[in-house]
This record gives structure tokens, C-alpha cells and sequence, in this order.
């Protein structure tokens, strides 16, 4: 890897080999029954040579995976596949299935987003990477073939990979399942590894050490790999070339550092600006890129950007861009050899962009902070939310009419924050580490299993049903995925008003507040009547937001609100929740896993780690100076959109997953997967092993770690 | 299978897609092309079918003979003409008469009011027990849904064939309002079944969640949020429970524990005739056949709905 980057000429004119894979105008069209066809992919051309690793970013239903399967033969047989795939000189369009089945898993091998769907779950892991290698290799015996699937396992990082092969998918943890499949896609030695989002479905700190493996896979092979990402932060570290999709087309595409350096179409340049970056998050606003992709039905004459583009000029609407190098050297140079190593882009207007009479601030310019009006924040006013000593254990039983109980699921497990008016506290953590039960907890209001929840002082557990039903409006919710928060079958207009009905609001003045509330989240008032289904993902999630301040609330619980969303999206709602926040002096519950985004919102961070809050303070605070071993893996696994910073980056890697709540670890329960602790002299280890540490106040972070003054051992190690 | 995942996603994708969306947030876009609600795509869809239209329109035919057919009419069902007893169809008597004497034609059309009376209400009220006992027991979960899926299991053990046979003694003497409670009592245990799994599943979803943390109560949260969404589900229910009512109400009759004389129901009819039917065929087949036009008419509009409703089911597949 290092080796290729070095030698890598950055304008990459130094390669006369041929590429190892050349897509040629590739169209994919699904036709559909009364009614025009969806163009998926509308002729795009790229190259792939050999060790280079090629991401391609785009939003969902940008053709970037469509792409990739039209490349392995894997699409519908409904699918109209035109252009050719050039792999190795031979044109894959033209092999019947047959043939590319030769070809798939063992040149071309693939690994899905999601590796619960991709294995079988009636085989052994074991049984499936060795079937991998028996199908392309007839003279492979069984027993050599189980010998090498172990001999793969270990070196994707499976511990006791002997064992490990026996087991069954379901038993995998989501990062080992992932890790199974990159094991069985690298298994026949191949040529390619097309990599389709693998780490979307997993957590950050599992998301670093697949990409690390997948780095790995790579070098050991000298394959090349094509990454498919929504996330420009994963790309920026890892790829070489990175080729931008927006509907169905390539609109950008260049070595990394240039796409990232120097972008030339306003769509990058408007995605790249859009992405909170966790080093300067919270600092500045958010650039919003409006509006959503055209349906690949109907789209548009001319450019399919030119509706949210905000330099488009006539001639966008009347006729597309194509692939052009727009480099100052070369203005306007139609490329002959289909970018061979050049800095391409689609737009008629790259050319100022390239020579600098267009900058990026006047493409998309930063929103203006709003006019901060600073509010007495006294320390001794009543929180809005004060939590103490929260548990919350699920008991696990075994057996169906006698059921007894085999264990305990720590799920939430003696949790305490509080929340000031006006104040946003981030709770972040990996999933399955506790951050929705405690948000369930609070917002059930019920007497919880042990400790105590006061909202505006009041103690949940002693109040009656009028009382709790009046604290409601105080207390609402926004959910993390937009569609599934919203009844299909109300029009959004009832949706809104339902927390009105509750406390009985007369329809008229319900049919105001709604109007009103439309117009706060940015929406036209008219669209009150419409259903969900109209639309978009980010107007959805205004109208959950709309349907959360109906009552006007104190406190408003964020439960990943962004995570369903496209990255174009993020940042407009980000904005509006800043502003929200700003003018009705809410206070949020911020619950994510993403820590820019944290960082961005934040007053206030707790990190939550198996049930427990493992560091608390001031969001500056902790992520310039993380304490808790825990929180410096995680700030150093959240990926940051600059390939500068993510190659230079030193990255505190944490072994292994989560593990299960209903374990008992004596001591510190972070000890299993500590970087720290196997740092430590053993005299120092015996105190994680027998004393569980509790939250110590370190200047103004709360960090429960022993060892938290030796974290510098952790830098320094790396 | 598919039809039960179906009421939870969203109808038709295919529809969905080629509908144009408004562009850009807060633009007042204005009026574009709306896409069509969930309730005009059904409509549309089942306004296609060929099935759905001869459905509509024998059983319209059906209903309309069975309420203004005695009007135009001279004999009652009940009185005698004895001058022309077990008379093959004529002019004067259109179906016959049997051996006492009685006209065929107007028993045939009491018959058949009383059979589509009982089937119209009784399918639908089974549809609507389902609902609120599968609703309340999937949405509340623990004690209130072991109890309720217990009676279910107990339910549908029971053969309420012989429960009948047995209770039908203390029948006696009481009107066809109870036989219609009967049929529908002993018809809605799957549809509750079915609509207990649906709620348990739409619980979990946020919307639900959404509504229970506003303070919304239970009731209103089953009404607005989980019945709308099984509705199509019951909708096909209540309408192929119409002829699964007509049809126990008229084997019921037929074995003589249903409709009893001096009542008449298609099954009575039926049961009356079956003795005759080689010899007299005009007493067994006019009334099995006002019986299978009308079966055959309702199952054709409940066909029709279910593939309106589920586009992965019957035309609709590719």
C-alpha cells in the first residue's frame, strides 16, 4: 500500500500498463410496466489498474452499486446492460453466466453490505470460505481446503480461528461476519475485490478495523479493490482514485488528493463542504446542499444537478455536461484516453472552478452564524433533566412454560447526567452500549429499577397520570429513521397535530399551530394535506421535528436523527436543529454514534460504554483531550473527510467487539478490549482487574479510568 | 404470506417510483404532480380487473332481485295453492311448487334475503371482533395476551359444528339474530390471529412508539395508528368472511341447526329439496343455484380486492 502510494505519480501519467479493468460507457436501464424505464447508470466510463484502490462515492440511488453488480453479472435478467466491461481484455458482457461464474470469486470477488444475508446461515463459516476454494480449484482436497479457510480466518483477525471456523454465521458478532467475507472474497487470490459500503451497517470502532483488514487483504493479494461509500471520510483514508456518481452519471473523477484539494464540480465541492468534520465541528456552521437527486424516471433536460446547483447557468438546463479535464494546463481538453489518470469533471463551469475564478465559498457559501444571544446560563438554575444512578436489567430466562433465569443484561447500568435549559448533551457510544435504553427509560416515565429521573425537578416515579401526562409536553422525541416515525396512512398536516389532540387543542387552533410549525421547520404550510410518501427523506425528518415542537417543549430527545439520511442532507437538518435550538432555547438529548455531528451540536458529551458512562464533560474538552482510553479509540476511529489528516493520522485501535451486557467483568469492564491496559505494568493492572472505577472529576471531565494520567502511553505507542 | 408483509410497506412500489417528488425543501414547488394516495392506487387497481366489475354487478343484480323481487310477484312464501302442488316450473308458479303447495320462486328469494342478511352481518362482525381482540392483544402483550390468545387456541379446538349441535336445544325459539352471533363468534379466531401479529410488529415501529410517548391512550393509539394500518387486511376479511357466513349459515340449515320452520333460509330450501332432487329437480336447483351465483360473485370482488391490495399476489406477478 505505502509502497504503491510512493511510487504513485500524483498526476499518475507514469502508467503505460494496461488497466486491469475498463468500463466503457456502461448503461443500465430497468424497464417497467407502463411506464418509462429507470436509468440506473447512463453511460459511464472508468478504468481500474492493478493494486489501485478506487472508491466511488455517491448518495443512495446515485447507480454506484447498481454499477458493481452490472460489473459481476449479478443484475436482474429484466436489466438492459449496454456499453462493455473490459476485465483482463476479455468483455465480461459478452461471457454467459458460466463464464463469469469462472471469473466471480475467482478474479472478481465481491463483499456486500450487509454479511448476515451474504453467508448461508445452514453452513459453518468454515464450511463457506472452504467451498469458496473448492469450487475454483478442483484439485484442492477437503481437508487442505478446511486447513486454508482457518489459515484466511486468522488473517482477517478472527481470534481462535480453528474454533471459529466450526461456528455458524448467527454466532459471528457483525465485525467477525464481515471479516468471514472479506476472508472467503480474498481466499482465490483475486485480481479485484469490489467492496459494496462494507462497513455501513458497523459501528465506528469496528469500522476502522475492517477497513484495516480490507488494507490488509489488499497488500496481501495486490489486488485492487473498488470501494463503494457514502461516507467520503472512509474514502479519504484509504483510496487512491475516487470517482463521484450523481444520478446514474460520473461527475467527478481524480486521484484523491485532487478530488478533495482541488474539486471541480460543484456537487463535490458541495458534499465535501457539507460533511462535519470532527477537527473543526462546532466551530462554524454547516454548508447545506438543498434539495434531493431527480427521480431516474423523468430526469430532467440538460444537467441533473442544475436543480440544486447554485451556479447553474442557462446553458445547465439545456444541455448535459460531459467528462472533461479541466486542469489549467489543459482547459477544456476532451479526454481521449477515458481519463487515463486524469482529473476529470462534468460541469460547464469547471473550467472557473479549476483556474480559481470561481471558489468553493462562492459556490456554496457558509450559512451566517446566527446571532448568538447570550443567555444567563447560571449553573444553580434547575436542570431540565436530571438522572441519577439509572438501571435498567433485563432478565434473561431460558425454557418456555418453567422459564428460570440464566443471567442478566446490563443494559443500562447506573447512569447519571443532567441537562441545563438551553443546553445540549451528546450521548455517544457503540451500539448495544446502552444509549436507546436510557432514552426508553426516560421517555416510558416510569419508575425506573433503581435511581431516579427529574424532569424540571419533578420525580417521574411519584407523579400521578395527570401530572405524567401534562411533564409530556415537555418532554418529546425525534426518531433516528424518518419513515418509520411517521404513520403512512395520516397526511402529515394530523401527524403534526397529534401531540395536540392529546391535550385537547381545538382544531382550529391545531390547523394554525401546524401551519405555523410547517413554516419553523421549513416547509410550505400548504403541504399539510400531503402523506409521507411525498416526501423526502430530510422532509420527513422536518415534519418528525415539527411534530416534536407541536407542544413546545423543553427538552427534546434527538434519538440519531441524522443517521438515515443522505450525507447532502445532514447538514441542512443539522442547521435547522442549531437554529431551532437557538430561538425556542431547547434543550436536546443528542443521542449518535456519529461524533462529528456531536461535536457540531454539543454543549455537554457523554461517552457510554456496556451500560455505563465512561467519560463526561464539556464537548471541547473531551474530544481535544480524550482521558478514557475508550474515548481516544473512538475519536481516532470516526473517519475525517480529508485525505491529508487521515493518512498522517495516528489511530488508537481497539481489539475486538463489544462485549456481551449479561458477561460479568470483574473490575473495569472496558479491561477485555483496553489498549491501555495491556500497556501497563502488571503492579498497575491488578487495580482494573479488581476495582471497578468509578467517574473522577479530572479539571472538568468526569473520566472513570484508573490510569486516565497515563494516557499518553497510548499516543506514544502508536 | 406476502399479503401480511405487504400492509406494512408501502403499496406498490413500482407506482411509487414513476411519480414525479416536489423538489428542493421549503421551495413552495407549486402544485406538481401529486402521487397518488394509498387509497386512490387500490381503487385504481381494482377498477381494472375484470373480476372486480362481474363481481359488483351480479351481486348488485342478486340484491336487488332478493328485496324487489316478491314486489312484482303475486305469491307470498308461505301460502298454498292447492290446486297445483309439486308442480314443475310454469307460468303461473316460475320455479315450481313443492309438495304442500308452496310457491319456489317467493321462498326462493326469502331464502335468499335471509341467507344474505345473515352473511352480511356476520362476516364483518367476525372481521370486527378479529380486529379489536388482535389489536388489543398484540398491542398489550403479557397477562391480556396469554388470556386472549388461550380463549383463541380454545376456540378454534373446539368444533363448533357438534357446540352447536349440542347447544342447539336452548336455540329453540330464539330468532336467526342468534345464529348470526354464532357464525360470527365462531369465525374470527385466524383474523385475530393474523391481526395479533401484525400489532405486535407495528407496536415496535416508531410512529407507534411516537404516539405512546405524546401520552395518546391506548384506545385511540389502536384506532389511529394500528387498525388503519391491518384495514386492508380486513377489509378483504370481512368480505370473503361474507361467503365463508353464507356458507355455514346454510350447512348449518341444512342439517337442520340453523334456520328452523316455520323460517326460511337457503339451507332449509336446500335440505327440503336434496330428498326430491332426482325426481322434483326444480326444488334442489333453483336454490343451489341462487346459493353458487352468489358465493361465486362475493369471492370474485374479495379476489379482486387482494390483488388490488397486494401487488406481489395472483395478476399482479410477473
Amino acid at each position: 500500500m505505502t509502497n504503491l502510494l510512493t511510487n504513485e505519480n500524483p498526476s499518475g501519467n507514469g502508467r503505460t500498463d494496461p488497466p486491469l479493468l475498463e468500463v466503457r460507457d456502461l448503461s443500465v436501464t430497468f424497464p417497467q410496466r407502463g411506464g418509462p424505464s429507470v436509468q440506473a447508470v447512463r453511460g459511464i466510463s472508468y478504468q481500474v489498474h492493478k493494486g489501485e484502490f478506487l472508491g466511488i462515492v455517491g448518495e443512495s440511488g446515485s447507480g454506484k452499486s447498481v454499477s458493481s453488480l452490472a460489473l459481476m453479472g449479478l443484475l436482474p435478467s429484466s436489466a438492459t446492460v449496454t456499453g462493455s466491461i473490459l476485465f483482463g481484455g476479455r468483455s465480461l458482457l459478452e461471457l454467459n453466466d458460466r463464464q463469469l461464474s469462472g471469473i466471480r470469486g475467482q478474479e472478481i470477488s465481491m463483499i456486500f453490505q450487509d454479511p448476515l444475508s451474504a453467508l448461508t446461515p445452514v453452513y459453518t463459516v468454515g464450511d463457506q470460505i472452504a467451498e469458496a476454494l473448492l469450487l475454483h480449484d478442483a484439485a484442492l482436497s477437503k481437508r487442505a481446503a478446511a486447513a486454508r479457510a482457518v489459515e484466511l480466518l486468522k488473517i482477517v483477525g478472527i481470534p481462535a480461528p480453528e474454533r471459529r471456523a466450526r461456528a455458524f454465521p448467527h454466532e459471528f458478532s457483525g465485525g467477525m461476519r464481515q471479516r468471514a467475507m472479506i476472508a472467503m472474497s480474498i481466499a482465490n487470490d483475486p485480481l479485484l475485490i469490489i467492496a459494496d459500503e462494507p462497513t455501513t451497517a458497523l459501528d465506528v470502532t469496528i469500522q476502522a478495523q475492517i477497513l484495516e483488514v480490507l488494507e490488509k487483504a489488499k497488500s496481501l493479494t495486490g489486488a485492487a479493490v473498488v470501494l463503494i461509500t457514502h461516507d467520503l471520510g472512509v474514502v479519504a483514508g484509504h483510496a487512491d482514485r475516487i470517482a463521484v456518481m450523481y444520478a446514474g452519471k460520473l461527475v467527478e473523477n481524480g486521484t484523491t488528493h485532487e478530488v478533495f484539494a482541488d474539486p471541480h464540480m460543484p456537487y463535490t465541492i458541495g458534499l465535501l463542504r457539507s460533511v462535519p468534520n470532527m477537527q473543526t465541528a462546532g466551530t462554524q456552521r454547516l454548508v447545506p446542499l438543498e434539495g434531493r437527486p431527480p427521480s431516474l424516471t423523468v430526469l430532467p433536460r440538460g444537467c441533473p444537478f442544475a436543480a440544486r446547483c447554485p451556479i447553474a447557468v442557462s446553458a445547465c438546463l439545456d444541455t448535459e455536461p460531459v467528462l472533461l479535464d479541466h486542469a489549467p494546463a489543459a482547459p477544456g481538453v476532451p479526454v481521449a484516453g477515458l481519463g487515463e489518470a486524469a482529473h476529470v469533471a462534468a460541469c460547464h463551469r469547471s473550467a472557473e472552478i479549476a483556474s480559481g475564478t470561481l471558489t468553493r465559498p462562492d459556490v456554496f457559501p457558509r450559512p451566517e452564524p446566527l446571532a448568538v444571544e447570550h443567555r444567563e446560563k447560571n449553573a444553580d438554575t434547575e436542570p431540565v433533566l436530571k438522572v441519577t444512578g439509572l438501571v435498567r436489567h433485563f432478565p434473561l430466562t431460558k425454557g418456555g412454560v418453567f422459564s428460570r433465569q440464566i443471567g442478566t443484561v446490563r443494559a443500562v447500568d447506573g447512569v447519571s447526567f443532567s441537562i441545563q435549559p438551553g443546553q445540549t448533551l451528546g450521548l455517544v457510544g457503540e451500539s448495544g452500549c446502552g444509549k436507546s435504553t436510557t432514552i426508553l427509560e426516560i421517555l416510558e416515565m416510569r419508575k425506573p429499577q433503581a435511581g431516579q429521573i427529574l424532569i424540571d425537578g419533578q420525580d417521574v416515579a411519584t407523579l400521578g397520570r395527570a401530572d405524567l401526562l401534562r411533564l409530556r409536553k415537555d418532554v418529546q422525541i425525534v426518531f433516528q429513521d424518518p419513515m418509520a416515525a411517521l404513520d403512512p396512512r395520516l397526511p402529515i398536516g394530523d401527524i403534526i397535530a397529534e401531540p395536540l389532540t392529546v391535550h385537547g387543542v381545538k382544531p382550529a387552533d391545531r390547523r394554525a399551530r401546524v401551519a405555523e410549525l410547517l413554516d419553523l421547520v421549513g416547509l410550505d404550510p400548504a403541504m399539510a394535506d400531503r402523506y409521507p410518501h411525498e416526501f423526502s427523506g430530510g422532509q420527513r425528518q422536518r415534519v418528525g421535528i415539527a411534530r416534536a415542537l407541536a407542544t413546545n417543549p423543553r427538552l427534546v430527545v434527538l434519538d440519531e436523527p441524522v443517521s438515515a439520511l443522505d450525507v447532502s442532507i445532514q447538514a441542512g437538518v443539522i442547521n435547522l436543529l442549531e437554529d431551532l435550538k437557538e430561538q425556542l432555547n431547547l434543550s436536546y438529548l443528542f443521542v449518535a454514534h456519529d461524533l462529528a455531528i456531536v461535536r457540531q451540536i454539543a454543549d455537554t458529551v457523554a461517552v457510554m460504554y456496556l451500560g455505563r458512562i465512561v467519560e463526561y464533560g464539556p464537548v471541547a474538552e473531551v474530544f481535544a483531550h480524550p482521558r478514557h482510553p475508550y474515548t481516544q479509540a473512538l475519536i481516532s476511529a470516526a473517519p475525517i473527510p480529508d485525505p491529508e489528516i487521515e493518512r498522517n493520522r495516528k489511530r488508537v485501535l481497539l481489539e475486538g467487539d463489544l462485549p456481551s451486557p449479561t458477561e460479568q467483568i470483574d473490575g473495569c469492564n472496558f479491561r477485555s478490549r483496553c489498549p491501555l491496559y495491556t500497556l501497563l505494568p502488571p503492579q498497575k493492572r491488578s487495580l482494573c482487574e479488581s476495582f471497578d472505577p468509578l467517574l473522577a472529576l479530572h479539571d472538568t471531565v468526569q473520566t472513570a479510568c484508573h490510569h486516565s494520567e497515563q494516557n499518553t502511553l497510548l499516543t506514544a505507542a502508536v | 404470506m406476502s399479503l401480511l408483509e405487504e400492509t406494512n410497506a408501502e403499496l406498490g412500489a413500482p407506482d411509487v417510483l414513476v411519480t414525479p417528488q416536489p423538489l428542493g425543501v421549503g421551495v413552495p414547488s407549486g402544485p406538481p404532480a401529486r402521487p397518488r394516495s394509498r387509497g386512490r392506487l387500490i381503487w385504481r387497481r381494482l377498477t381494472q380487473t375484470s373480476r372486480f366489475w362481474v363481481g359488483a354487478i351480479v351481486i348488485g343484480l342478486i340484491l336487488a332481485w332478493a328485496l324487489l323481487g316478491p314486489l312484482f310477484y303475486p305469491f307470498d312464501a308461505f301460502g298454498r295453492d292447492p290446486l297445483n302442488m309439486g308442480l314443475g316450473p310454469t307460468q303461473l308458479h316460475w320455479f315450481g311448487t313443492n309438495s304442500i303447495g308452496q310457491d319456489l320462486y317467493a321462498q326462493t328469494l326469502v331464502g335468499l334475503q335471509k341467507s344474505l342478511v345473515i352473511g352480511l352481518i356476520a362476516g364483518p362482525l367476525g372481521t370486527l371482533i378479529a380486529a379489536v381482540v388482535g389489536s388489543v392483544a398484540g398491542y398489550m402483550g403479557g397477562v391480556v395476551d396469554r388470556v386472549l390468545v388461550w380463549c383463541i387456541n380454545l376456540l378454534l379446538v373446539l368444533p363448533s359444528f357438534i357446540l352447536l349441535v349440542i347447544l342447539s336445544p336452548l336455540f329453540k325459539g330464539l330468532s336467526w339474530v342468534f345464529l348470526t352471533i354464532f357464525i360470527a363468534g365462531f369465525s374470527w379466531m385466524i383474523m385475530a390471529q393474523v391481526v395479533r401479529s401484525q400489532t405486535k410488529s407495528l407496536r415496535d415501529r416508531d410512529f407507534v412508539k411516537a404516539a405512546r410517548y405524546m401520552g395518546v391512550p391506548m384506545p385511540k393509539i389502536l384506532g389511529r395508528h394500528i387498525i388503519p394500518n391491518v384495514a386492508s387486511l380486513l377489509i378483504i376479511d370481512a368480505t370473503l368472511g361474507v361467503v365463508a357466513a353464507i356458507l355455514a349459515e346454510t350447512s348449518l340449515s341444512y342439517f337442520g341447526f340453523g334456520i328452523r320452520a316455520p323460517d326460511v333460509s337457503l339451507g332449509t330450501l336446500l335440505a327440503e329439496g336434496t330428498s326430491a332432487a332426482v325426481t322434483r329437480p326444480w326444488l334442489f336447483v333453483f336454490p343451489a343455484g341462487a346459493l353458487i351465483v352468489t358465493l361465486f360473485a362475493v369471492s370474485l370482488i374479495g379476489d379482486a380486492l387482494r390483488d388490488a391490495v397486494d401487488p406481489t399476489s395472483g395478476v399482479n406477478r410477473d
